[in-house]
């Protein structure tokens, strides 16, 4: 599938391969307990879904962008988003650079 | 003979589900959007109709990407949703229509459309919000017959596939002997992206666009291509191939009723509209 939309990563079939593992710990995370299992042990808990290095660091910087580029979707990823109480348009305005003030406003605008 | 009373289309972002629990349907920031469900009541009140098909995205609750079908359709008498992990609440179940369901699956597959059929199946936010704005009541005064439409691992199926799927489960619906009054349901959308750089993307002419033509000319719009969706409407606002499928089972005349576009609610362009459809053989006597 073309990659040409600026700022878009299509979830195809190179991204779907790449994330398997990243989106499979995300989607364990509709379980409270397994959500507790994290926050508890993440490096354990991402070393049990068999996430690679560039997907453990991207979790480990919290770093949205980064889950992407290593194959995350951002179904899944809100998941774990979550487990930190950020919600779409925190994790909007962090992969954008603005503020959430910011974030929102532009929004706002957008619909005036 | 079961009818088709007609169609709804609404968005289904989750933190709708928080600000319902929360009562906040007055604030300032959410009564745009809630408002324009006064007439989708009104309307309700006046076809009555006892089942509703609803097109809609599963968002990581019953399916994985392991194994995700293109298109699914429940067959149960009783739908639960569960915990989603971003901390909506959880939905009380929705009762099923397991006999309208199968007559639904034997009449697409035998129409070549070889859906995936779930004797269990959990509805997420998808389902669940869309039911509690349509129905807010203490009561479910419907039964369900779910029908999910992969929009997040490419490739999804074409706008021109889910109109196609939608007339298909129209035929479906128009052959089912028992009386029963049948309202179809879209939902998701409209242009929306929750990622990447474009996060925040909106695009009011687009969505006119998809709102205006979708009535009386949904052929144009399924020559859209996915690729052109995307970036018209934004990653998640693919969701409007539930829409598509939604137009496609109004096999009658069809009309715009209400329409009520609302920006933003969280990140997304939200809309609501009601369509009439006026059976062609009701028509004909007439």
């Amino acid at each position: 599938m073309q990659q040409d939309i600026p700022g878009t990563t299509m979830f195809d079939a190179t991204q779907a391969q790449k994330g398997l593992a990243l989106n499979r710990m995300c989607y364990s995370f509709n379980s409270a307990e397994n959500r507790a299992a994290f926050l508890k042990d993440e490096e354990g808990y991402c070393r049990k879904f068999g996430l690679n290095e560039q997907q453990q660091a991207a979790v480990k910087s919290r770093n949205v962008l980064a889950m992407i580029e290593a194959g995350g979707n951002v179904y899944y990823l809100a998941k774990l988003a979550g487990i930190f109480g950020l919600n779409v348009q925190d994790i909007g305005a962090q992969q954008t650079g603005m503020s959430v003030e910011a974030f929102k406003a532009k929004l706002q605008s957008a619909g005036a | 003979m079961a009818t088709i009373v007609g169609g709804i289309a609404t968005t289904h972002v989750p933190s709708i589900g928080k600000a319902i629990a929360e009562k906040k349907q007055k604030d300032p920031y959410w009564q745009p959007f809630f408002k324009g469900f006064d007439y989708v009541h009104y309307w309700l009140a006046r076809t009555r109709p006892d089942i509703a098909v609803v097109f809609y995205n599963d968002h990581g609750l019953n399916f994985f990407l392991d194994r995700l079908p293109t298109f699914a359709v429940g067959a149960a008498n009783e739908y639960r949703s569960e915990d989603e992990g971003w901390g909506i609440p959880v939905s009380r179940p929705i009762p099923g229509d397991a006999a309208l369901s199968w007559h639904v699956i034997n009449s697409l597959v035998a129409d070549e459309f070889d859906v995936t059929m779930c004797q269990d199946m959990l509805i997420d936010h998808a389902v669940t919000i869309p039911m509690a704005l349509i129905w807010p009541g203490p009561v479910w005064p419907v039964r369900i017959v779910p029908i999910e439409i992969n929009t997040v691992q490419h490739p999804l199926p074409s706008l021109s596939r889910c109109l196609k799927l939608g007339r298909a489960v129209g035929r479906a619906i128009d052959s089912y002997a028992p009386d029963s009054r049948v309202v179809v349901i879209g939902t998701g959308g409209l242009s929306h992206q929750l990622d990447g750089t474009r996060a925040g993307f909106v695009n009011k002419e687009f969505d006119a666009l998809c709102l205006d033509k979708i009535v009386a000319e949904p052929e144009t719009l399924a020559r859209i291509s996915i690729h052109d969706l995307v970036q018209q409407s934004g990653s998640q606002g693919v969701e409007f191939l539930n829409w598509m499928a939604m137009r496609g089972a109004m096999t009658g005349r069809v009309s715009e009723l209400h329409r009520n576009y609302h920006i933003p609610i969280s990140n997304t362009a939200a809309a609501t509209v009601v369509y009439g459809n006026e059976p062609e053989m009701r028509r004909k006597a007439a």
